[in-house]
């Protein structure tokens, strides 16, 4: 298993310096996706299955939908509606290719030759909602007020957005500063 | 052999972290400074696993569910805030802010 935790190690980092290092958004968000994978291949060697399983259903799969209607509803006009050329495809398309002959390999193994000792699903649930309850809690009252935070601040209805002088603080704030900054800026 | 594991794995996670912090210093647009704050939350995902794993115990990767929890909020607050940023500036670009 040495041999695929490095592989998988040196997708990641090939991949996260894609990101960082790609001027196109949407390209730097294939990258990232690609990124996901190879630390849930990391995790997988390192015998956390659940986690793997997890980094790729949240991370990759829930965080990354967020990313792209972001990006959707960021810049709808711009040139991000043309269809990603196909050049664009072939770096992810390469790095993800290694990661699937990689778990490939990894499911025809024998169970027991997974290096060190592999701590299950099992043990993680009673760990999670034996002494770690509270943290759950937690966690649940965190995603609560990230929703109505987010609504509060993303959700605010189009009629202010007509209607500068409406009286609500966001928008009204948010114009003549830009429109100062403007000026300090020609000044 | 668990002992020379953990420690490629502590150095990815290290490795990783850094690619996403000199990533935040260096882009301006502001999803991909949101991106890279993923990249670094993940990364500390990854050395809670590896010491975690080191020991054979699952509190590493119930820490690393906690991290996941608080990523999605974070991206989700400032996804939102990204949005607003774009309507009220017309700009992704945190350079444009830093100017006032």
């Amino acid at each position: 298993m040495d041999v695929l935790f490095f592989i998988a190690a040196a997708v990641a980092v090939i991949s996260t310096i894609f990101v960082v290092t790609r001027g196109n958004l949407v390209h730097a968000l294939l990258y990232l996706v690609v990124s996901l994978f190879a630390v849930a291949i990391v995790f997988y060697t390192l015998g956390a299955p659940f986690v793997a399983a997890l980094e790729v259903i949240v991370y990759a799969g829930a965080i990354m939908m967020l990313f792209v209607f972001a990006v959707m509803l960021l810049n709808a006009r711009a040139d991000s509606l043309l269809p990603v050329p196909r050049r664009a495809w072939l770096g992810p398309l390469l790095l993800v290719a290694v990661l699937v002959a990689e778990l490939l390999y990894a499911l025809t193994l024998q169970h027991s030759s997974l290096r060190g000792v592999e701590v299950g699903p099992q043990q993680v649930s009673a760990s999670l909602f034996g002494p770690y309850v509270l943290g759950v809690e937690l966690a649940s009252m965190l995603l609560l007020a990230a929703l109505i935070g987010a609504r509060h601040v993303a959700g605010q209805p189009d009629e202010e957005d007509g209607s500068i002088a409406g009286g609500s603080d966001g928008g009204d704030e948010g114009r003549p500063d830009d429109e100062a900054t403007g000026g300090e800026a020609d000044a | 052999m668990a002992g020379a594991s953990s420690t490629y794995g502590l150095l990815l996670a290290a490795v990783l972290f850094g690619i996403g912090f000199t990533g935040l210093l260096v882009r301006r647009n502001l999803i991909v400074v949101l991106a890279c704050i993923e990249i670094m939350l993940n990364a500390a995902g990854l050395a809670f696993v590896v010491a975690g794993a080191r020991w054979g115990r699952p509190d590493g990767q119930v820490m690393f569910l906690f991290v996941l929890a608080m990523a999605a909020a974070e991206v989700t607050v400032g996804l939102a805030i990204a949005i607003r940023f774009r309507q009220s500036l017309h700009s992704l670009e945190v350079d444009d802010e830093m100017k006032g």
